[in-house]
């Protein structure tokens, strides 16, 4: 589904990846783990084409991005759905014209399609039907997120890219998203790439995952793979009850 | 019948209907089609076995189509995976009749909002200045607190950096004055009166326009764009929590250095307009550089250089009035920096232009 392999990338002289790889499979939920600056949205803002890696090579459902056309670029962009670590969503339009905005643009759909449609996404992600006619800032944080996520889905896409879904959500809020992404994928059968930084999300919902640490992957897998490297990094992140509960009731102590 | 996404078989009132191919977002449309030529019956059995693809416009597609068939037979659905059912499931009772734009307002209530828009812009202008004011009596209270630096920083931004622009405004108007009345004096035999032409229209109206005219474009409309985007970015509400007062802090400082600075860009204007006139004297009407100076020091008095000058600070305050007042006007969305940023140069503008009429009515009843 997604293949990286060998990406570098410099911003001047600073070297945020040397030799970035990771591998993932369709229909799973695979994390991106790493400490804050390590190049987890960098790498993910590569993967969407936003930007690209000074070196290495990246495909995405078979197409890789380096030799991309114009025309195949375009179509690629409509297969994913992209959540914005600060939800993006367009300040002056109301959310169900977000939500809509790609519809009208590539579609033929009827408005009375379209309108079912954006209330459907808005079900999906459990937002009330009247939160459609607001505008992004007249929403809380949480709700910028679901909102953000149902505008991801609108065009039924294959794969979902998360950048740091639950953070800033209360501990409640952070479970539902969970949850939501796990019925969706369930429902829809997408693929799900998440940045987190989330130890319950990752122990919940999170198939397989990488570890970015030292500028390259330095742990690559299950949870249960994830645990028995022995990079300071890894160590550090899950040196906790959490994971201690997880070891015990796993009987890997 | 011959479709794509559909076949069916009709014995008896009894309607065998297979769905087939894919259902989704850049089908639902076509497949929309092939189901309203269906044939009526009483007993339907549908069958989804052959379905290759779906997605949610798939689904909500089948959910419309299902209810306007019950209507007026029994429906059988058979052949659907545990995938499509938990779809239906969650979108069956999904509420997809209520509008997802804002009604429509008729004319009358279109009027009523925009009088009520207009209403309150006057009424937030007062407040802004009630606000202006108070800031102004704290500031001379504590005239140590005065923010020197902040005000050093906007008469670098919008005075100094503004000299070339505005001096070659200037020189070309001051070219143009000279050139259009230097061919109508010539007639008259009239040449060295160009130099009156000139210095006067220049000092008294033409360079303080100019130069305010420029001004309300460059800096009227970075102050809207600043205040706008901290706005936005809710600085401004972070400011007032800590206790910074953004009149005193953004609007004082802005509007004190543009009165600094237009006034200076205006002596600067003055002299480049002169040289325009003088240059255009030379090339047209064979005026030298001395003679044109001579002349000048006879018939410009200092009063019409004095009354230009008067006008600087009184534009300046309007421009950076406008302009902060228009950014602290900005909503919490994009477009309305631009609306505002463009509102604000277009206040601006008429401002100095309603002004000048102003003080040439005045200056002219004072018979100055
Ligand atoms: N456009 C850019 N120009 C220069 N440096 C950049 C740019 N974008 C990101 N960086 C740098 O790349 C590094 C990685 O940034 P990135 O946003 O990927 O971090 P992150 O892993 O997502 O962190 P967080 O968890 O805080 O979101 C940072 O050191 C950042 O300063
Ligand atoms: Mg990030």
């Amino acid at each position: 589904m997604i293949r990286v392999e060998g990406v570098v990338t410099r911003f001047g002289s600073r070297v945020i990846h040397d030799g970035v790889s990771l591998h993932i499979k369709r229909g799973e939920i695979y994390g991106i783990l790493g400490e804050s600056g390590s190049g987890k949205s960098v790498l993910m803002k590569e993967m969407i084409m936003l930007l690209a890696p000074t070196a290495g090579r990246i495909a995405i459902l078979g197409t890789p991005l380096e030799t991309i056309g114009v025309t195949e670029a375009q179509a690629l962009r409509r297969k994913w759905g992209v959540l914005f670590q600060f939800g993006a969503l367009f300040s002056s339009l109301t959310i169900a014209q977000n939500i809509e905005v790609q519809l009208k643009e590539y579609t033929n759909l009827t408005r009375k399609m379209r309108q079912a449609l954006v209330h459907s996404k808005l079900t999906m992600v459990g937002l009330d039907a009247s939160v459609g006619l607001l505008y992004p800032s007249q929403l809380s944080g949480g709700m910028v997120k679901r909102a953000a996520l149902a505008r991801a889905l609108a065009m039924e896409p294959e794969l979902l890219f998360l950048d740091e879904p639950t953070s800033g959500l209360d501990p409640i809020g952070a479970r539902n998203f969970d949850a939501l992404i796990v019925e969706l994928r369930a429902l829809l059968g997408v693929t799900v790439v998440v940045i987190t930084h989330d130890l319950d999300s990752v122990f919940t919902i999170v198939d397989r995952m990488s570890v970015l640490a030292d500028k390259r992957v330095v742990a690559e897998g299950s949870i249960d793979e994830i645990l028995t490297s022995t990079h300071p990094f890894v160590e550090e992140f899950f040196k906790n009850e959490y994971t201690q509960k997880y070891r015990e009731e796993h009987h890997h102590v | 019948m011959k479709c794509i996404f559909l076949t069916y078989t009709i014995t008896n009132d009894r309607l065998a209907l297979h769905s087939q191919g894919e259902w989704r977002l850049h089908t639902v449309r076509q497949v929309a089609q092939e189901l309203e030529h269906l044939p009526r019956a009483s007993d339907i059995t549908w069958d989804f076995s052959g379905l290759e693809g779906f997605d949610s416009a798939g689904v909500l597609l089948f959910i419309d189509t299902l209810k306007r068939l019950e209507e007026g037979a029994t429906v059988h659905i058979v052949g659907y995976t545990p995938q499509q059912e938990a779809m239906y499931q969650l979108l069956h009772q999904t509420d997809t009749t209520s509008p997802i734009e804002p009604p429509r307002e008729g004319v009358v209530m279109r009027m009523g909002v925009e009088g009520v828009a207009l209403y309150q812009l006057w009424r937030d202008f007062f407040t802004f200045l009630g606000h202006l004011v108070m800031a102004w009596v704290q500031t001379l209270r504590h005239p140590r607190n005065f923010r020197f630096k902040e005000i050093v920083y906007h008469i670098h931004r919008s005075g100094l950096n503004a000299l070339l622009i505005t001096g070659l405004s200037a020189f070309l108007v001051g070219l143009v004055i000279a050139y259009q009345s230097g061919v109508q004096l010539e007639k008259f035999g009239a040449d060295l009166f160009i130099v009156d032409t000139v210095g006067i229209s220049i000092t008294r109206e033409l360079a303080p326009m100019i130069t305010a005219i420029v001004i309300a474009g460059r800096s009227g409309s970075a102050y809207t764009a600043e205040i706008g985007a901290m706005k936005i970015t809710e600085e401004i509400a972070a400011m007032r929590t800590m206790g910074f007062d953004p009149y005193y802090f953004l609007v004082i400082p802005r509007i004190v250095a543009l009165m600094v600075a237009l006034p200076l860009l205006i002596f600067f204007a003055d002299m480049m307009g002169i040289v325009g006139g003088m240059v255009a004297s030379k090339l047209q009407l064979g005026i030298s550089m001395g003679q044109f100076v001579d002349r000048l020091s006879e018939v410009l008095e200092v009063k019409h250089y004095l009354l230009g000058m008067i006008k600087g600070p009184v534009f300046a305050f309007l421009i950076a009035m406008i302009g902060c007042f228009r950014g602290l006007q900005v909503a919490h969305n994009t477009e309305s920096i631009g609306l505002h940023t463009t509102a604000s140069v277009v206040n601006g503008i008429f401002l100095v232009i309603a002004f000048d009429a102003l003080f040439s009515v005045l200056y002219t009843e004072l018979g100055l």
